[in-house]
């Protein structure tokens, strides 16, 4: 099964309670997903990169990290700890330094950009959201999941949403068969998979696209002639937010729009309690047919 | 008349208050509010009592439904009035895929559009649809009508066994099997009557009729590759 969310505002009054609404949104779906949940949330833009990073042992590995950081790559780094992930803030030019020195501590990175950050972890939506105080968090747009593992173990590195480049994510409701030959094609273009994990693939192929120059339609288009399987996927960028599903779309899908906002659910359940839904024109995104966003 | 609010009633309670309501009932009109998407909303029903839900359900409302008429008044999810035996389910807003799934009787109305798998199956349910049907709809269906006022996605009736199918639109493609036949006055008769039931404001003479080319009854050995 597999629980989808997503919601993209565009009016900026309700930026404050984007993490809120989103929160609500994938309680809902808890039951389409038990094994982990994750949110991806496009917030305030941040004076450098941001780079989320998750720790299995937080508390000794966060502390004082700021301070190595910074004086490795000699700039002011800024480190925000919420249970098993921390934000770090830093210049964008030291990130491949930063990289090198969080694997060498091994610490995971969960994500990079400048507005993105992605918190996911093994557990119910409503326990994962609490850990990280999704609730309190403001933003432009987010998505989120919730999974019924069927393809690779419930592990936090399984969950979803997949960032494979910077401000970019992508949750995923359903199963890829071609995913190990697509893995082995982008590995060699530099977009290769770094888990077993079939929706990581698809990130990963949505990244490489835009790293070709395609705007987000043309990327989900694409993911259409190339990837094989049954996907309903919901798309994230820095200004942008996609949705697109694959021809048999045996994978359900709503979605509702207003003048305030555009929002995804896998069932109408994940709208039901959103302002204005009575009014808002809801629909079911038609199969094989990209619908995207930009701001 | 019986109003419920799923806000503060369960929903298994209300299922047992309306699954227990027999042919000679009282309470014959129920009202349920605040259903926000619920799924399995007012399921197996057999009694002739009238339930409006008002707002849109989530998956396999008004399933197995005998006698009762059941009408949301919002959008339906996947399999709406799945495996109906009797009764009349009216969806005002859209329907999701497999709407009357497996139906064996009873009439399903869906104002809007229905979208993918729409009667796959079917085994006697008659749908009328007041918009259009997505793909692989009328899968495998074997007895019954469906109507559609407009238009049909791919891969109509695909393997299709007697069900009759009427388009006034557009159909994108026929699945394997399917074929257009001649409108007989018989089949106006029935499609005068079915959209005069499900109060659909169109002429029997604009539709097509298509239906079983009868060539995947039997194995044939001439047909091996289309199996």
């Amino acid at each position: 099964m597999c629980g989808i969310v997503g919601l993209f505002l565009k009016k900026e009054e309700l930026h404050p309670r984007l993490g809120d609404l989103l929160t609500d949104m994938l309680i809902t779906m808890t039951d389409r997903g038990p094994d982990s949940a994750g949110i991806a949330i496009y917030g305030a833009e941040a004076e450098g990169l941001k780079m989320t990073l998750q720790s299995d042992t937080p508390e000794e590995t966060f502390a004082g990290l700021d301070e190595i950081l910074g004086a490795a790559i000699g700039a002011p780094v800024s480190l925000v700890a919420a249970d098993t992930h921390a934000v770090l803030t830093l210049p964008g030019e030291a990130e491949a330094m930063a990289r090198a020195l969080l694997a060498e501590k091994g610490i995971r990175v969960m994500g990079v950009g400048e507005t993105m950050e992605i918190f996911k972890e093994v557990g119910l939506p409503k326990d994962v959201a609490a850990r990280f105080d999704i609730r309190s968090k403001g933003g432009s747009h987010g998505i989120g999941h919730t999974r019924m593992a069927t393809e690779s173990a419930v592990t936090t590195l399984g969950a979803h949403p997949f960032s494979t480049d910077a401000d970019q994510c992508l949750v995923h409701n359903g199963s890829l068969s071609n995913h190990k030959n697509v893995g082995r094609v982008l590995s060699r273009k530099g977009f290769g998979p770094q888990t077993e994990n079939d929706t990581e693939v698809a990130a990963c192929y949505i990244s490489s696209r835009l790293a070709e120059g395609l705007n987000l339609g043309e990327a989900l288009e694409g993911a259409l002639e190339d990837l094989d399987g049954f996907f309903t996927f919901v798309v994230g960028t820095k200004n942008g937010f996609g949705v697109v599903r694959d021809p048999i779309a045996c994978k359900p899908a709503v979605m509702a729009e207003t003048d305030d906002y555009v929002a995804f659910g896998s069932e109408y359940r994940a709208l039901a309690n959103l302002p204005g839904i009575e009014t808002a024109r809801v629909w079911e995104p038609e199969p094989a047919t990209v619908y995207f966003w930009e701001r | 008349m019986q109003t419920i609010d799923l806000a503060t009633t369960p929903l298994r309670d209300l299922n047992a208050m309306l699954q227990a309501q027999t042919d000679n009932t009282n309470q014959t009109s129920w009202e349920i509010v605040n259903p926000k998407g619920a799924h399995a909303l007012a399921v197996g029903l057999d009694a002739p009592i009238e339930v409006t839900v008002k707002g849109s359900t989530g998956y396999y409302c008004a399933g197995m439904n005998k006698q009762a008429t059941v009408r949301v008044t919002g959008s339906a999810g996947p399999g709406v009035a799945e495996n109906m035996m009797s009764g009349t389910v009216i969806v005002e807003g859209d329907a999701s895929q497999y709407a009357g799934a497996t139906g064996r009787g009873g009439l399903l109305v869906v104002k809007g559009n229905a979208s993918s798998r729409c009667g796959i199956s079917m085994k006697g349910i008659d749908i009328v649809v007041h918009g259009s049907i997505g793909h692989m709809s009328g899968f495998m269906a074997q007895r019954g009508n469906i109507v559609v006022l407009g238009d049909a996605g791919d891969a109509l009736g695909d393997s299709l066994y007697e069900t009759r199918i009427f388009v006034r639109g557009t159909v994108k493609s026929l699945g394997a099997d399917c074929v257009e036949k001649e409108m007989r006055p018989e089949h106006i008769e029935i499609l005068r009557d079915l959209l005069e039931r499900a109060g659909a404001d169109a002429s029997p003479e604009e539709f097509r009729r298509y239906g079983s080319a009868r060539k995947l009854y039997n194995f044939n050995i001439d047909h091996a590759g289309e199996y």
